[in-house]
């Protein structure tokens, strides 16, 4: 509880009638001529009190815990706390044990303040964490037999404002005050929550949601997460591969920009513009789909563009604080739509593709990807054998890509800066974190490339190009700021141009006083 | 002063007594009766405004002014019987419930037409099988009779009352963790305002009384306020509403005849004991009493003269009257033992919430086991004066009055028996009671 001493100041004679005890402050309204101190003698000794308390039963292992260094515990005991230990000294112990695939729970170190138990009430609604015991013997707990495993468990993790409630998937794998903070934005499904990515040494160590009430709250879920392995799959792209005398042959990039113009443009001069089709991912960003569309455009004007395969899996699921997990499963369906339909003179849909490669009404293909899921079968990327001329660009191995004439790498959206426009027309701007992987290039450099354009892809300066060329971008002039803009609409539910953290870090400039005294010490020794 | 009669208790020695026929026999129903046809719900307020019936239940709230606090115009109130008696050594609304469970009926009855509640909820500790049993039958015997239900005696009023038991946890008997608990919920005190009177249970103004204050009204109703007032201890300041009524007083420890007796508030713990107990046992003296209750604090034998009526106790450095529960312990009883009794109820039964509490209570409980294994140090008994100092609604650290319970034991007994405490650290740990570093807990001895 935080105690403030509360009293009433009298109009008439300006005198301050304090109430002789402490009150709960988020319990107290505040009235006209409330005074409240929050910094008395008795207030910090009471503070101080709770502190203490929360300490006796706590082991204080910070380091050993994952959540050292960004521990509200650590940082108020700094801040409120005694500098010596009165209590008793405890066995050290700190035994952990799974609540659910993703949540490990190390009780010893819990504080009682239940707010994981109520994510699982008011947030996810499925209700699996409880209270069991009394006072302070009291614990956070399952039900035997009925883990917490629902879509949403990681936020727990991130809602413990202490080291009780630690991600299974992160534990013991870095310490916190190492790990660098990006602004990315989830692409695992339509709603595009706001995310940071943590990253040390060219490894992403963990994922958090980041404070976007715009498209995600404080949440994200766990598919988002936690299933990034595709990231750093051992199978990933990593150079450009041309089919010469049926065998695969590594080729560099200067000259890959050149086969593709000899792959592609061909079949575009040779047939007419609208035999060769443009797929644009929905995986790709904004700037990129604007990029490769300008691109196909500058063949001939009336190249085919094609808005690439929607993903979708199953039902929306939304839950019960109104988070939704989409059905379809790609960040930017939204903005490449967009593109296609300003720069397209016959917009086609994938299965629209398919079904003029069926009739031979399309002779050549260059298809992006970008999926981190197997996204095409055999039986589909056999349809593509008719084609003169093929070219894919992916980041993982596909049967269509065993089927192209030359295939180039392209990157995860935590390997490039870019834009992504959700279900709901919001844009938001992610940076890279990661450097792309092997000899892959950024899709929008290798589109700037194609477009001989000189010099290194800049997505902030392709945004603004794009917010003058396409009129639905139009809003995006001066750049997205991070709680995103609403294209469709025009207006956000909440227009935020502050810099949001996460729940962790609510502000991004925080640091824990601990990881600052670390600071503050390496630099003086 | 005429031998006084006791009205509470007046029917418990009769074979049956917790029949309808036996109550019945003895002039029971004749209030309810009494008031359905004559007094209006405000008449019956106003009644038991005049009469100063305080609550019995611990802290001594004005009956008749909780009543008035109901919203008028609120469609629906409910009505919470207390009858979780969880206060260690505490047995008078047993025997009520047990014995003479009409007269709590009746007790509810114009209770509810008073708050205008046509529901209430007797919320019994789990402990109490008999109590249940009994209760049940006689709600069972007023359905039959047409006392409970719809339209009562022909006066439009309808009343349902519903029994339910609790899981034996102390908490319960805090009125607003009492209707969390009701709720289905943990029963974690709700911070007051709202007090149940504006939101109780179910979000609807509820009023909240033991079973003793009530099995008080019928008593009022039939024989008038003035009689309620002519005994006990008059008010001697405008602020205190004053000790009137008569108290089933709960005698128990080292007694030669533990009993409850009823009689007027204002009888002095030294009568209790000699005259209603049969004097401290085996012969030996009394060294202290608990006034109230384990939370109420601690007399020692020379305070023993203090009347206990709901001011009394306060006079000499207690919480207050408490239950009336006097536990009397004798001389050979050592003043740690008693502590770390204390301390450890309050240990097992905080119920976690707040902070200062939770932790409070358990840091203490821990400091005691460690004193009392012979590892204590002079330092601990200043902890333990810094935590009793510090935990409860009196420095407004925490949400309900549990942890003033725990702080009261320690602050009496540090404060009145301070020189046996350190003696008995001094004697049990010679090598190092002056220590000032933090000890080594305990493994073995951790509380529960």
């Amino acid at each position: 509880m935080c105690l403030v001493e509360t009293g009433t100041k009298n109009k008439e004679t300006g005198e301050i009638s304090m109430v002789p005890k402490l009150v709960p402050a988020c319990q107290t309204p505040a009235k006209d001529g409330t005074v409240v101190v929050t910094n008395s003698p008795k207030v910090k000794a009471n503070q101080n009190f709770v502190q203490e308390g929360i300490l006796l039963d706590h082991p204080v292992d910070c380091p050993i815990c994952d959540q050292a260094g960004e521990c509200w515990l650590q940082d108020y005991y700094f801040e409120f706390g005694h500098q010596e230990r009165r209590a008793d000294i405890h066995p050290f112990t700190s035994k952990r044990r799974e609540l659910g695939p993703h949540v490990s729970l190390f009780a010893d170190r819990c504080v009682m303040c239940s707010r994981c138990v109520r994510f699982t009430r008011e947030v996810s609604g499925e209700g699996e964490l409880m209270v069991i015991d009394r006072g302070s013997h009291a614990e956070i707990d399952v039900f035997p037999g009925f883990p917490i495993e629902n879509k949403m468990s990681g936020n727990v993790n991130d809602i413990c404002p202490v080291g009780a409630l630690c991600s299974t998937d992160f534990l013991y794998e870095q310490r916190v005050w190492f790990l660098e903070a990006q602004n990315s934005v989830c692409t695992k499904c339509s709603t595009g929550c706001a995310t940071q990515m943590h990253v040390n040494h060219n490894q992403l160590y963990r994922i958090q949601p980041r404070f976007n009430p715009n498209a995600n709250d404080w949440w994200m879920c766990d598919a988002g997460r936690y299933e990034n392995q595709f990231v750093t799959a051992p199978e990933r792209l990593d150079g450009v591969m041309i089919r010469r005398n049926n065998a695969w042959e590594p080729l560099d990039w200067p000259h890959a920009i050149r086969e593709v113009y000899n792959h592609v443009a061909d079949v575009a001069l040779n047939h007419g513009g609208s035999h060769l089709a443009v797929v644009l991912s929905p995986f790709l960003s904004c700037e990129e789909a604007y990029l490769l569309a300008s691109y196909a455009v500058s063949i001939l004007s009336d190249v085919t563009l094609v808005v690439g395969k929607i993903p979708v899996v199953g039902q929306d699921e939304k839950f019960k604080a109104g988070f939704t997990i989409r059905a379809e499963k790609c960040p930017n369906r939204r903005g490449v739509e967009e593109i296609v339909k300003h720069f397209g003179k016959q917009p086609l849909d994938w299965d629209g593709m398919l079904a003029k490669i069926a009739t031979g009404e399309i002779k050549g293909a260059y298809v992006t990807g970008g999926y981190g899921d197997p996204w095409i079968d055999d039986a589909e990327a056999a349809k593509f054998e008719r084609l003169e001329s093929l070219v894919v660009q992916d980041i993982l191995p596909s049967p269509l890509a065993r089927r192209a004439k030359l295939v180039l790498p392209g990157v995860t959206a935590f390997e490039k800066d870019g834009s992504y426009v959700n279900h709901a027309g919001l844009i938001q701007s992610a940076s890279w974190g990661l450097r792309p992987h092997g000899g892959a290039h950024v899709d929008g450099q290798t589109f700037s490339d194609l477009l001989g354009r000189r010099g290194i892809y800049n997505a902030a300066d392709v945004l603004k190009e794009l917010a003058v060329k396409v009129p639905f971008f139009a809003r995006c002039a001066e750049g997205v700021p991070p709680a995103g803009l609403n294209l469709v609409t025009g207006q956000e539910k909440h227009p935020l141009t502050t810099e949001l953290g996460t729940v962790t870090h609510p502000t991004p400039t925080f640091r824990s006083e601990a990881s600052r005294m670390l600071e503050v010490e390496s630099s003086t020794r | 002063m005429a031998e006084f009669e006791p009205v509470l208790l007046a029917n418990i020695h009769k074979p049956d007594s917790h029949t309808l026929s036996v109550y019945r026999a003895a002039g029971g129903y004749a209030a309810i009766k009494k008031v359905l046809s004559t007094m209006s719900p405000v008449d019956t307020v106003e009644l038991v405004k005049a009469s100063n019936l305080r609550g019995r239940g611990g802290a001594g709230f004005p009956c008749g002014l909780k009543w008035s606090f109901l919203p008028k115009d609120a469609p629906t109130v409910y009505m919470c019987v207390n009858a979780d008696e969880s206060e260690p050594a505490t047995f008078n609304n047993r025997i009520l419930m047990e014995l003479d469970p009409h007269q709590v009926l009746e007790g509810i009855m114009i209770g509810c037409y008073a708050t205008r509640a046509q529901t209430a909820y007797i919320y019994v500790r789990c402990e109490y099988p008999t109590a249940y049993k009994r209760l049940h039958q006689a709600i069972q015997e007023c359905y039959g009779a047409g006392l409970l239900g719809k339209n009562i005696n022909g006066s439009g009023f309808n009343l349902d009352i519903y029994l339910h038991r609790g899981a034996a946890a102390y908490i319960c008997g805090e009125e607003t963790g009492l209707i969390e608990s009701l709720e289905g919920k943990r029963a974690w005190p709700r911070i007051k305002p709202p007090f149940p009177a504006i939101e109780g249970a179910f979000r609807k103004p509820t009023v909240v009384n033991n079973i003793e204050t009530l099995a008080n009204v019928p008593h009022i109703v039939n024989r008038g306020a003035d009689w309620f007032k002519s005994m006990g201890v008059p008010s001697t300041n405008p602020k205190d509403p004053g000790s009137y009524g008569p108290k089933l007083y709960c005698i128990s420890g080292h007694v030669n005849t533990p009993c409850c007796v009823e009689l007027p508030l204002g009888v002095t713990c030294r009568e209790l004991i000699e005259r209603h107990g049969g004097g401290v046992w085996k012969g030996r003296k009394g060294k202290m009493a608990i006034p109230g209750g384990m939370s109420m604090g601690l007399l020692t034998e020379k305070e023993f003269d203090t009347p206990l009526d709901f001011a009394g106790p306060g006079k000499v450095g207690c919480l207050g009257l408490g239950t009336a529960a006097v536990t009397v312990m004798d001389e050979t009883v050592s003043i740690v033992d008693y502590l770390n009794n204390a301390c450890r109820f309050f240990a097992h039964e905080s119920c976690g919430q707040c902070t200062p509490c939770r932790e409070g209570t358990s840091w203490t409980s821990r400091l005691m086991t460690r004193i009392l294994s012979g590892k204590g140090r002079l330092k601990d008994l200043e902890i333990l004066q810094s935590i009793s100092q510090s935990i409860g609604i009196m420095p407004g650290t925490t949400i309900c009055g549990l942890a003033d319970g725990a702080a009261w034991p320690l602050k009496n007994a540090l404060g009145k028996f301070r020189g046996e405490l350190e003696e008995y650290i001094k004697k049990t740990n010679p090598g190092g009671y002056q220590q000032e570093e933090p000890a080594m807990a305990l493994v073995e001895l951790a509380h529960h």
